[in-house]
């Protein structure tokens, strides 16, 4: 099982490669750099400039540096946030982003798995079909319909909860940012823990450890909730990455200073580093989670095995 | 009807054709499954409605999506038309103060208002243009001059204006701009749809049918650009081709391409090894051809369930991006710009923000039924 980890992460080690290589030429290619700004420069300042962040040698030369940074864990300075490097600004952010994202990813597994499991016992039932109007609501009305519209609800009409902002340890600054990561994915998570309970509860495993005479609890919670938890896990690799790494939408609408923001106005800043250090950190995340499902798959599914 | 039966037969073939019992071709059926699923009619029938609001509403609509009324800025939506009669008289006397009149009296009476204004110099007649030039009054016009010209009796009609869904922070109709931004985002789903579906198509189709190392490298490619974080890539290629609505077409469908050429693929592979596709290599029939005449054909359904489902991703990324900011620019709009600015207006405004929001999730929903529906319909393996 380490071996196999092992090997794993040393055979993403080249996808990693590959998207650091073309994110580094993409964002070259585009026009414009980072110190563009609406007053030219003097062409003597801003050639000191490109000298200083070393923006002045032949492009090849500058990815060799940066992987060279790189592989010794250094992401370099960031280009706008004069005096930050991009290890502080990511480093500041991205435990917010993964609190909330954690968090959404738990009340999503939570209240998703409990829909899914009603939704499939009860098939056909009028609880049925409601579980299945919110998914289809969950996943239709997009994040950036969600989030304004629970802030002016909560936060505004009924004062009950911050609008935005953000506070360490704080539930109710939160609780609508979470709800709103949470919505699509409790969406999904019922959607298709139902179609595989439907289809674990007419499988002959569960209807031996029926005529067992074990009680229904158990049925449902050990043997037939396993086998509906395999396309769930599949699904939560990607998701996970995605949410822990942080929503723009979610960070700009709340005013939570989590790393998400950084995609958007790195690239449009032209942050060269900034926006390198988040495709890093998403590819490693992504890698580590696809790993992860994959050995949880093993610890689910006795039939699958890893040497 | 078969095309080499000789002539003297055909009478009676197809007689015999004509006692046959009818069969049903593939869409047919497809069609009449549909049709039995209510929710997909009733998406069919929105969607239709969007249609025509889009292509005909901007046109018929009695406000221009571009027209500013400067004085109904963030004006409540009310289906009875402003001005407010407590706003009437105040309008009056705000739009005479520009003209430097002292006003006496005001009066109003249903769909006219008479002001009486005097003036230490003499009174130009022009003034009424300080009235006509407020949105609140049209057709002014002077009622009657005194001797000395020092005092005058104006009289406007009370311009009826009707905002249904209210104002915008400029002023502007609300529902005017949402009817354009239905249009831009329908056309902006349509086009980019259409990018993604020749691309993967051809891409897909070509994989599947050259097989083997070439397979190989055309989806290594597809899963390393898969890999690339999304809204990167969006973006860059955003900011690349510069805010122009025709090139985020292209922008969005470039990206969204890489799904459809796996399920392609796919498909192509698993019809490659079917005696039809062998009969015609075995012909010799050029392998373009085939393609084009053999695989295509055959990919259709599934590929069409696809676009239905990829209309409305490619809406939410657009409405996502202009939501950003990168997208549609002003003076046109979409419905993603609406919503991030009825986001930003939300406590003095949040009529800016409901409705674009429903019309979004109205068009998405009708989308993702029709798409559902459509799946169900398709689906041989559910017949």
């Amino acid at each position: 099982m380490l071996s196999y980890a092992l090997r794993r992460l040393l055979g993403a080690v080249p996808t990693i490669f590959v998207i650091i290589t073309i994110a580094f030429f993409l964002m070259r290619v585009a026009p414009g750099g980072p110190f563009d700004q609406e007053r030219t420069l003097e062409p003597q300042v801003m050639a000191n400039l490109q000298a200083a962040f070393g923006l002045d040698l032949p492009l090849w030369q500058q990815y060799l540096r940066y992987l060279g940074n790189l592989a010794t864990g250094d992401l370099g300075p960031s280009f706008v946030y004069r005096d930050f490097s991009v290890q502080q600004l990511l480093g500041a952010g991205l435990p917010i982003s993964v609190q909330l994202g954690v968090s959404a990813l738990v009340l999503a597994l939570i209240l998703g798995g409990t829909l899914g499991v009603i939704a499939a016992l009860r098939q056909n039932s009028p609880v049925d079909y409601l579980v299945i109007a919110v998914a289809t609501f969950g996943i239709t009305v997009p994040n950036f319909v969600v989030a304004p519209v629970l802030s002016l609800v909560f936060g505004v009409w009924l004062s009950v909860l911050p609008a935005g902002g953000w506070q360490d340890f704080s539930l109710a600054h939160m609780a609508l940012p979470v709800i709103t990561l949470a919505l699509p994915q409790v969406a999904v998570i019922a959607r298709l823990i139902r179609g595989a309970m439907l289809e674990a509860l007419r499988s002959d495993h569960v209807r031996t450890a029926r005529a067992y005479g074990l009680p229904l609890t158990m049925v449902v919670g050990v043997h037939a909730l396993r086998a509906a938890s395999l396309p769930v896990l599949s699904y939560l690799g990607p998701a996970a990455a995605a949410l822990l790494t942080g929503s723009v939408v979610v960070e700009t609408i709340f005013g939570i200073p989590g790393i998400g923001r950084y995609f958007v106005q790195g690239a449009l800043n032209r942050d060269y580093t900034l926006v390198m250090g988040t495709v890093v950190i998403v590819a490693v995340f992504v890698v580590i989670f696809n790993l992860l499902v994959d050995l949880l798959y093993a610890a689910v599914d006795p039939r699958v095995r890893y040497g | 009807m078969p095309r080499w039966t000789p002539g003297c037969a055909m009478a009676d073939i197809a007689h015999d054709l004509a006692q046959a019992p009818k069969g049903r071709s593939l869409w047919a059926t497809a069609w009449l499954r549909l049709r039995r699923n209510k929710a997909a009619m009733a998406s069919l029938v929105v969607l239709v409605l969007y249609a025509l609001l889009g292509i005909f509403g901007p046109l018929l609509w009695i406000h221009d999506y571009r027209s500013v009324y400067t004085n109904y800025v963030r004006a409540p939506a009310s289906l009875t038309p402003y001005p407010r009669a407590e706003a009437i008289i105040p309008g009056a006397e705000a739009a005479l103060a520009r003209a430097r009149l002292d006003v006496t009296s005001v009066e109003f009476d249903g769909g006219t208002v008479r002001v009486a204004v005097t003036s230490a110099r003499e009174i130009d007649p022009r003034v009424t243009r300080y009235l006509d030039r407020s949105d609140f009054f049209s057709g002014a016009r002077v009622a009657d001059m005194a001797a000395d010209g020092k005092s005058a009796l104006l009289e406007a009609d009370v311009a009826r204006l009707l905002f249904v869904f209210g104002t915008d922070q400029n002023g502007r109709d609300l529902a005017a701009r949402i009817l354009i931004s239905i249009r831009i985002s329908m056309l902006i789903g349509a086009l980019a749809t259409s990018v993604a579906l020749v691309i993967g198509v051809v891409y897909g189709a070509t994989a599947g049918f050259l097989g083997g190392r070439i397979d190989n490298v055309m989806m290594r490619v597809v899963d390393v650009i898969y890999s690339l974080p999304f809204i990167f890539f969006v973006i860059l290629l955003v900011v690349f081709f510069g805010r122009n609505i025709v090139l985020m077409f292209i922008a969005v469908g470039a990206v969204e391409w890489l799904d459809m050429a796996r399920i392609v693929r796919g498909q192509t592979l698993s019809l490659r090894r079917r005696e039809f596709v062998l009969a015609a290599e075995a012909l010799g029939v050029r392998r373009r051809a085939i393609v084009r005449r053999h695989i295509i054909p055959n990919v259709l359904g599934p590929v069409i369930v696809f676009v239905t489902l990829l209309i409305p991703k490619v809406i939410l990324l657009e409405s996502f991006l202009s939501f950003l900011g990168l997208g549609v620019q002003e003076p046109l709009t979409s419905l993603g710009v609406l919503i991030s600015e009825g986001a930003r207006n939300m406590r003095a405004a949040p009529w800016m923000l409901i409705y674009p929001s429903i019309a979004l999730t109205v068009l998405l929903f009708a989308l993702n039924f029709l798409g559902d529906g459509l799946r169900d319909a398709l689906d041989p393996k559910d017949r």
